[in-house]
């Protein structure tokens, strides 16, 4: 478990603590790292609440250091075969990208598209 | 937001949304439909029977995980009398197969399953990365593939086994079809929608029990049920084509999910269209007929309807009616072809003169197929020479020189390599 934030546990009210997994092979686009956790602002630039399409681009621009971009992000979508779970519920359920994260949530990214 | 409950139980929160119906489940509940639409296949078709020796294909990865997973729990709550093996096959390839064998050396110790491995090496004399040093990075899938289809075969074979159940999922078999669709390889096409290749004539069988199963269910009953399984990329470099078949599907899934078993379905009607003269494919069925009545039924209740299992009665009203439909589509698709065979030139609708203009095409240009055994090593191949030996006489051929200009000189090489492939692939 890396910590990749300076800050990984401080929950401000500026701030929230979220746990960001990546597993079926898309750990190798984050440093071979399964577990990432972060500390994300509360709001966006615009004062709305952090979505997961936020972080999704927040991964992308921050986190990920692989160039490949196109393996986790598609035309600004998270990439077809590849499923995000909310606290273990598939996001479909939660509102996608619009889901708004909560302190503490758990947000796995599952690729289906990798074989074994 | 509000959490919705399972559609099933109408307690526990809904984690799971079914990509064939939208249908919303919680964890248990979902592990229950799967278990019993595994159950289902199985059954309508008659897979296996008591006392049976069954291989399966292991790679470590989340198909034959699940797979196995799956198998041992049905062999045990429906006393199917299964004698279950993982079979795993060693390509070769350093720093691949390492850690996914590991996987599987774990999961025979979860599962409580003999396990066997093959090399290549002491298979075919090869190992995967010996033959990418001869052809290069691109079109080594197309060895690795023929050579792992037949090692299984192998190995079975060596173990006394005469039955190897693989992980293909649905969306495999559906990127299957559509690129036998776009290569007008209607043969193949008929082939891979079976669920069951071989039959009691030859000395290995092979089936894929999760055909009708979705990757991404598949992936999700790995998560909820905690499996353990291991993912890794080939280090060469993917085959493209599968590769964009594989992002066709995908993005038609995103848009429509029951895309995919829609073009399971879909498959196995062309299948039907397809003249046995063509496939060779109703060879087997006619020998094997239990199965082949099995596979009528199938196209019925296509393994995912709620005929059998119980445990998901009531749930699936839309499948059903869909599946109903679907049925009936298949009866009017006999029709047409028996019309189209008798009274040529009316009543066609685009089907149907496809079909027939196809027809003509293939039965002139293709050799006529038949399931028989390679003169060369008697395994199973639809042709006198399998794919395997006459990759291998390629490779063969090439070794000796090859390996002298690899040692020397790795520019030159290269090029070489390059020249190779052409020459390998002209010959395959």
């Amino acid at each position: 478990m890396t910590e990749t934030h300076p800050k990984p546990e401080m929950a401000s009210e500026n701030t929230i603590p979220i746990l960001v997994e990546f597993t079926g092979g898309l750990e190798m686009l984050f440093s071979d790292e399964r577990k990432h956790r972060l500390s994300v602002p509360s709001k966006d630039d615009e004062g709305n609440p952090v979505n997961i399409g936020w972080l999704v681009k927040h991964l992308c621009d921050k986190v990920m250091k692989d160039s490949r971009k196109e393996m986790f992000v598609l035309d600004d979508h998270v990439r077809p075969g590849i499923l995000v779970l909310v606290n273990d519920a598939d996001w479909e359920l939660e509102g996608e990208a619009s889901y708004a994260l909560q302190p503490n949530d758990n947000i796995l990214f599952v690729s289906t598209l990798h074989g074994g | 937001m509000a959490r919705t409950l399972c559609a099933t139980c109408k307690t526990a929160r809904a984690l799971i949304i079914r990509p064939k119906n939208h249908q919303k489940l919680c964890k248990a509940c979902f592990i229950a439909v799967f278990e019993a639409e595994i159950h289902h296949t199985i059954t309508t078709t008659s897979l296996f029977s008591p006392g049976d020796r069954i291989a399966i294909g292991a790679s470590g990865g989340k198909d034959s995980t699940v797979l196995a997973s799956v198998l041992k729990t049905l062999n045990e709550r429906y006393n199917y009398g299964l004698n279950l093996i993982l079979l795993s096959i060693d390509e070769g390839i350093k720093g691949y197969r390492d850690d996914s064998l590991e996987t599987v050396k774990r999961n025979a110790v979860q599962y409580d399953m003999p396990l066997k491995i093959v090399g290549y090496d002491e298979l075919y004399g090869w190992t995967m990365d010996q033959v990418v040093e001869v052809i290069g990075k691109k079109g080594n899938c197309t060895y690795c593939g023929v050579f792992r289809r037949q090692a299984l075969d192998r190995g079975a074979k060596m173990l006394g086994i005469k039955h190897v159940v693989t992980g293909h999922n649905a969306d495999d078999v559906a990127e299957t079809i559509l690129m036998n669709l776009l290569r007008g390889d209607l043969p193949r096409l008929a082939r891979s929608t079976s669920i069951v290749t071989g039959d009691s004539t030859s000395d290995v069988r092979r089936s894929k029990p999760l055909k009708y199963a979705y990757e991404k269910e598949i992936v999700l009953y790995a998560h909820h049920k905690k499996l353990d399984y291991f993912t890794t990329e080939c280090l060469y470099s993917p085959e493209a084509f599968r590769g964009s078949a594989r992002s066709l599907i995908k993005n038609l899934e995103r848009v429509r999910p029951s895309a995919i078993l829609d073009v399971v379905r879909s498959g196995e009607d062309m299948a039907k269209l397809v003249p046995e003269e063509v496939t060779g494919i109703s060879q087997c069925k006619s020998q094997k007929v239990s199965l082949s009545s099995a596979d009528g039924e199938e196209e019925g209740s296509g393994g995912c309807g709620n005929t059998n299992g119980r445990d998901s009665g009531g749930e699936m009203a839309d499948m059903e009616k869909k599946l109903q439909l679907d049925e009936e589509a298949s009866s009017r698709e006999v029709d047409v072809t028996s019309l189209a065979s008798t009274a040529d030139g009316q009543n066609h609708d685009r089907i149907a003169s496809k079909s027939v203009g196809r027809k003509r095409d293939t039965s002139r240009k293709l050799v006529k197929q038949t399931l028989g055994t390679c003169k060369r090593c008697g395994y199973m191949s639809s042709q006198d020479i399998c794919k395997a030996c006459t990759l291998l006489e390629g490779l063969n051929k090439n070794r000796p020189k090859m390996e002298i200009v690899i040692d020397v000189e790795d520019e030159e090489s290269s090029t070489l390599r390059r020249r190779m492939e052409g020459v390998t692939l002209a010959a395959g």
